[in-house]
């Protein structure tokens, strides 16, 4: 408040505020320029007759987002310091950072943690080569662009316990349908979710299919915006087909391939459906997600002050790769 | 004077008979590439229609058929739907899915687009500062939350209502950015225009802002339509009555309990897929434009 700063105390500021009443009703929305201090004006002055409204449009997002949010955080984050147990009340006792000690030389912590990131290695290349492929051939067609749009992105939408529940069919020993392919194919039978070797290639597969559509159209939005006389010009120098998609396409795409990439990472390293209903981390541990690890030491083993210590690692990941989004982004929207 | 004339013209019909057939030629190779590339298209877009056309098939199948895996159904029957609509714990799940995501969306635009509003229209103090305050909470992940909003819930006693699964995913961070995108794009001489005829805010926003913002609202209703019916982790948390479940907690918990009834699973997972599927091919449009202009990502 910029009367309280002129004066000492809220209190003797109290009668000099109230002097201009007489002759201004709403003192707190039309006060003089004048009174501003130059501090607040330089960042925002703020007009007159805003104050009060916007307070008001904020005030459900911003309570929500405080009771759900940032209280939360902050929740956790004092939690991870404490021996929190779920089936306790109140923070239990003070641990310093006896959590994170133990979170940081647990072997389970760490294999969890690589589950994610390899799994995140496993996806993100055919995920961003595979979308940015069907997008180029998709450009080519004239007609029939949503029959592609419809059998790539349908499956996007879908719930992941839709997903999951098609392809534990599909990967079913013996009965299912891919199973039947690949002995046909003539590989020895394979048991795609039961091998640890490779239930983790399996989840991967399924995430391809369940998430390709996404990466998809970001490239088909991506694709129209090369100016089509970049092309014209090009085949008129000669150039052909491959050319064009070499030397114009890939290059002109740069940004959105950015895009996609660090989406895909941040996506990639959330996972926890399709493992939890999928493999529910098995065999033997080989598939569990780093959100699973916390899951799982926090609701089923109760440890709710160790699992938020476990996630405020897991978030200090995520935060390094949505610090490159944010550069990015920023890059794009100058007030972002 | 005719024999001069006439050779150039003779070259020039040879010349332009050559380039036709260059041309031709070059069209034919451009054609043929085209129509391989759409023809490898087709074949994945066929390939990726497998898995869903399968679980269909499946479907229709008797239980007992299930162990003969063709695409050829003996006997067709809606038996495995009859089934599960009889039973009608998926009755219950449509429900809950149906109520916590309509109130999640619409309580997501409403809220966000308030604050957007004020962000964008409004020069009050402290603007940058309240800026700043939501950016943050686009990068804080949802899933990190999951146990000290467990214990919140818990303390207030809202496990097991829907207002456990609907109230933390109102406030979305990332709305509030699309929000204020669109409306910083829209012109401002509209409102001023509004404020001169003696307007407040709170009529420049639902009736000058909000209707021009039909884009934006839409697509911020379906995503968080669409994200907040997908959610697993947090509802599988708050949600442990069967009765309350949404349907992908409740796919997800009953998944073993059908054993070797294949054909109910898949009636399931096709149950549990239809409502989405609308959406889909009603928004399609929708949909698509919006990744393309924001990125979103679930």
């Amino acid at each position: 408040m910029a009367s309280t700063e002129t004066t000492g105390t809220a209190g003797i500021a109290r009668p000099e505020r109230a002097a201009p009443t007489t002759t201004q009703p709403t003192l707190d929305d039309t006060r003089p320029p004048a009174h501003r201090t130059a501090m607040t004006v330089e960042r925002d002055a703020g007009l007159p007759g805003h104050g009060r409204p916007a307070m008001l449009f904020l005030a459900p997002f911003v309570v929500l987002y405080v009771l759900f949010i940032i209280g939360p955080a902050i929740y956790g984050l004092v939690m991870s310091f404490f021996d929190t147990s779920l089936v306790k009340s109140g923070l239990g006792d003070f641990a310093g950072l006896s959590n994170y000690a133990e979170a940081i030389s647990s072997r389970d912590f760490w294999s969890s943690l690589w589950h994610t990131i390899w799994f995140t290695i496993l996806t993100t290349p055919p995920l961003v080569i595979v979308s940015f492929f069907f997008a180029l051939l998709a450009e080519r067609a004239r007609r029939a662009r949503w029959f592609f749009r419809l059998a790539f992105f349908l499956p996007y939408v879908l719930p992941s316990a839709v997903v999951a529940l098609i392809w534990i069919w599909l990967y079913t020993p013996v009965l299912g349908l891919f199973t039947r392919w690949a002995v046909k194919l003539g590989f020895t039978e394979p048991n795609w979710l039961g091998d640890p070797n490779l239930a983790m290639f399996s989840l991967a597969l399924t995430t391809l299919w369940w998430t390709l559509g996404f990466n998809f159209v970001l490239y088909l939005a991506g694709l129209q915006d090369i100016p089509r006389d970049l092309y014209e010009a090009s085949s008129i120098d000669g150039a052909g087909p491959w050319q064009q998609i070499w030397r114009i396409t890939v290059p002109m795409l740069r940004r959105t391939t950015m895009l996609v990439v660090v989406l895909q990472v941040i996506a990639s390293l959330k996972v926890f459906d399709q493992m939890y209903i999928m493999t529910q981390g098995g065999p033997n541990f080989a598939t569990r997600s780093a959100l699973q690890y916390i899951y799982d030491v926090g609701f089923t083993d109760f440890r709710t002050g160790y699992a938020a210590a476990a996630s405020t690692l897991f978030f200090l990941v995520v935060l390094a790769v949505s610090a490159v989004w944010l550069v990015l982004a920023r890059r794009q929207e100058p007030e972002l | 004077m005719t024999a001069i004339a006439d050779k150039p013209a003779a070259d020039r019909e040879l010349s332009a008979e050559q380039a036709r057939r260059y041309a031709t030629s070059a069209d034919r190779r451009l054609k043929l590439f085209n129509r391989t590339c759409i023809g490898v298209l087709i074949a994945f877009a066929l390939l990726w229609l497998v898995p869903l056309a399968w679980a269909v098939d499946t479907s229709l199948k008797p239980n007992g058929e299930t162990t003969n895996p063709t695409w050829k159904i003996m006997e067709p029957t809606l038996a495995s739907y009859r089934t599960l609509l009889d039973q009608g714990d998926i009755i219950n799940w449509y429900a809950a899915s149906i109520i916590t995501s309509t109130l999640s969306a619409l309580g997501t635009v409403v809220t966000a687009s308030l604050a957007a509003f004020a962000l964008s229209r409004m020069r009050f103090r402290y603007r940058w500062l309240v800026f700043w305050f939501v950016l943050i909470g686009i990068m804080i992940p949802n899933q990190v939350l999951i146990v000290p909003q467990f214990r919140e819930l818990a303390a207030v006693n809202l496990l097991n209502t829907y207002w456990a699964v609907i109230l933390p995913q109102i406030p979305t961070a990332i709305a509030v950015f699309i929000f204020k995108q669109f409306f910083d794009g829209l012109p401002k001489d509209l409102d001023e225009a509004a404020r001169i005829d003696g307007a407040g805010f709170w009529r420049i926003y639902s009736r000058v802002v909000m209707p021009l913002a039909r884009p934006a609202v839409s697509a911020v209703a379906i995503f968080t339509f669409v994200w907040s019916w997908n959610a697993l982790l947090w509802p599988l948390l708050v949600l442990t009555n069967p009765k309350l479940m949404t349907i992908p907690v409740g796919l997800a918990t009953v998944q073993g309990t059908y054993g070797v009834r294949y054909a109910d699973t898949m009636a399931s997972a096709i149950l549990g897929a239809i409502p989405l599927v609308l959406v889909f091919l009603l928004f399609q449009r929708r949909i698509v434009e919006g990744i393309a202009g924001t990125g979103l990502k679930g």
